[in-house]
């Protein structure tokens, strides 16, 4: 997926900017609104995140005027107001969404996949890996004619194992990312993700590896 | 919700002064009648009278002749039964040459000036208990080859005159009185149209909504213009000093929240790194403790705006169902990430309220947002919306680990249940929902569930 960011702090965007490429999407970021225009001229991007303010001007209007101009690239807004009636005037500009700073990435990423899956059908989320497809927009993965659902989590895992495939992930490294940090995780929780990952990968060409006492890899049969 | 201007001190009434001030002055005017009434009527009498007496004195003074052995007194009857039919009026007369009397009464007031012989001279006195008015004529006659003036006096008592100018200044009483009656609905009336336009323009600002600061357009009469013009220059520094809070608040909020979810991230992405187990230990710690603050910042804003919304409460009609189906959407990828299943019945039919809608909206995401903060992974929350007894019931059924034994009431302000040490919360959250429910009369209610997890209901009255 390409996302472009605007953001006007340097540290953040290119804070938010390395997560989301950790995710495997193509990032770029406009300072401005101005360079954001400019960006969105010269190439078709999958989602708009926005901050609201921006140093030239509202990102509300901007907004406003992109959907004005029927451009409907979808949008999720960036902003530090937590007010009810801030995110009601966002979602009345056409805003997909919204997000309070500071925001936990794991919600970013959950919104930004609810707003893409919303605006399916332009994107193309498929992935090919060893003898399967992977559509994280769907959820899910074709195993042959097999079209097997893959929960959120185990969503996650796969996305997380196949942005660096054949590399091993640490078990606290998956726990971070996996689980929200308002949670209490014991270390084997991930044991049964891990598992039912395994099931549904079964026959794919594929194979969940446990290292022990290293963590986990998907690697090719 | 009484005005605000409720509880200031009375000071004079406009209405009861303009009524005041309107009866005085008509009282004023009706004893200005009276006394009008009663000095036209009089005038009017006596000139008639005057007229009378003139034409009777002179015809008196014309029936005196200068006969041989002295003077003859020709009394016209005519003239007398005239002056006679006036009432019960007596008549006396005199004629005197010099200061002798020739005939008539004696003792007659003298006139106070010399009359002529061709008008006569008209004054009022007093002559046997009685007030007279008289007139009186001088006529030449040769007597003994000397030229003898005669003062002809011929008096009438005013009785009937008095009589009639009572009556007269009576009758003005009456008609007065009347006025004066008649006055006293009049007044009250011309006072509230007077005031009116002030109650009106009351009205108009009390209607207003929290948010409406938009300057006084009402039709406003000439003299109240300097008011709402002071009205409307105040208005206009409520919404600068306003806006410029809102600008400030925004402006602070973003250079606090900013730094602070780049910290969050770089926290997050420094675990992504690391393998030490102390360190990754300090870094979730940060990372939890930024979600803290974050959560508990919202919610102090939100139960400063649930406290200000109850204040000024402006209620408008809205559809619960839509506005629990649009909470849900915006909640739905929180409970997508911990495959929470949020189960939602009742919401395919409206049900209208009458009440804050921004507020509501408040207390669902609160209550949402503690059904998943306790709800286990793949857990399920069930949420239904019912109608039963004249109320809207919004229930949300949580799969969690329910309530403490003793913790009866957690929607205290700061109070969190005694087994919750290890979930992130402020403890605000029950406490903005009651607190909605009750600036709408409404309940909240939240008890264990059927089996487990708690089951949290908001009750609202359908109008």
């Amino acid at each position: 997926m390409r996302f472009l960011l605007v953001e006007d702090s340097d540290d953040l965007a290119a804070s938010v900017a390395s997560r989301l490429a950790m995710d495997g999407h193509g990032v770029d970021r406009a300072a401005t609104l101005a360079e954001a225009r400019e960006f969105l001229e010269s190439a078709p991007y999958d989602l708009i995140l926005l901050d609201i303010s921006m140093p030239d001007g509202d990102g509300r209007d901007f907004l406003a005027r992109e959907r004005g101009a029927r451009r409907e690239t979808p949008v999720i807004m960036m902003t530090a107001s937590a007010s009810v009636g801030d995110r009601v005037s966002t979602l009345d500009q056409g805003a997909d969404d919204y997000i309070t700073k500071p925001f936990d990435f794991a919600e970013l990423q959950a919104r930004c996949r609810a707003v893409l899956r919303r605006h399916a059908g332009a994107a193309d989320s498929r992935r090919h890996y060893a003898g399967f497809i992977f559509d994280a927009l769907s959820a899910t993965i074709t195993v042959g004619d097999e079209l097997r659902e893959l929960r959120a989590r185990e969503l996650r895992l796969l996305e997380i194992l196949l942005s660096r495939p054949g590399q091993t992930f640490s078990k606290p490294h998956l726990i971070d990312r996996l689980f929200s940090f308002d949670e209490e995780v014991s270390d084997n929780a991930i044991e049964v993700y891990v598992g039912r990952l395994r099931r549904k990968l079964d026959g794919s060409g594929a194979r969940l590896e446990t290292l022990r006492g290293v963590g986990y890899r998907l690697i090719p049969e | 919700m009484t005005p605000a201007g409720a509880a200031l001190p009375a000071g004079i009434s406009l209405r009861r002064r303009l009524v005041w001030q309107f009866l005085v002055l008509s009282l004023l005017l009706v004893v200005a009648l009276f006394f009008t009434v009663r000095f036209a009527a009089e005038r009017a009498s006596r000139a008639s009278q005057d007229a009378v007496l003139g034409a009777a004195v002179i015809s008196v003074g014309d029936g005196i002749r200068a006969v041989d052995d002295g003077l003859e007194l020709d009394l016209p009857h005519a003239t007398f039964s005239m002056l006679g039919a006036m009432g019960q009026e007596r008549i006396f007369y005199s004629l005197a040459i010099g200061s002798r009397l020739v005939t008539g009464y004696e003792g007659l007031p003298p006139p106070p000036e010399v009359p002529g012989d061709l008008s006569p001279v008209f004054w009022s006195a007093d002559y046997r208990a009685s007030r007279l008015r008289l007139a009186a004529i001088t006529r030449r006659v040769l007597l003994d080859n000397r030229m003898a003036e005669i003062v002809v006096v011929l008096g009438q008592t005013r009785y009937g005159q008095a009589a009639i100018a009572r009556d007269t200044a009576r009758s003005a009483v009456w008609i007065g009185l009347g006025f004066l009656l008649l006055a006293v609905p009049v007044a009250l009336f011309a006072a509230r149209a007077v005031i009116r336009p002030v109650d009106r323009l009351a009205a108009a600002v009390t209607r207003r909504g929290p948010q409406d600061l938009r300057p006084v357009r009402d039709p406003t009469p000439r003299e109240l213009v300097p008011l709402v013009g002071a009205l409307n220059g105040f208005i206009a520094r409520l919404r600068g000093a306003l806006q410029l809070a809102e600008t400030f608040i925004f402006e602070a909020a973003h250079r606090i929240r900013t730094p602070l979810s780049l910290v969050r991230n770089e926290a997050e992405m420094a675990l992504a790194e690391t393998s030490d187990e102390a360190t990754r230990q300090r870094l979730r710690r940060m990372v939890r403790a930024i979600g803290e603050s974050s959560r508990s910042a919202n919610q102090i804003l939100d139960h400063a705006m649930v406290l200000y919304r109850s204040d000024q409460f402006a209620a408008a009609p809205f559809d619960l169902a839509a506005l629990t189906a649009s909470v849900l959407r915006a909640v739905a990828p929180l409970a997508e990430m911990r495959d929470i299943e949020i189960a939602a019945q009742g919401l395919d039919r409206p049900c209208p309220l009458h009440g804050d809608e921004r507020m509501i909206e408040v207390a669902l995401r609160n209550i949402l947002d503690n059904a998943l903060k306790y709800s286990a992974s793949e857990g399920r929350i069930t949420l239904r919306l019912y109608q039963a007894d004249g109320m809207a019931h919004l229930s949300v059924q949580d799969a969690g680990r329910g309530l403490a034994k003793g913790d009866s009431d957690l929607t205290g302000r700061f109070r969190r249940g005694s087994n919750v040490g290890d979930v992130v919360g402020s403890g605000l959250g029950l406490t903005i929902v009651r607190e909605v429910a009750a600036a709408h009369g409404g309940s909240f209610d939240l008890r264990p569930g059927p089996e487990k997890g708690a089951c949290a209901t908001l009750s609202l009255a359908l109008p």
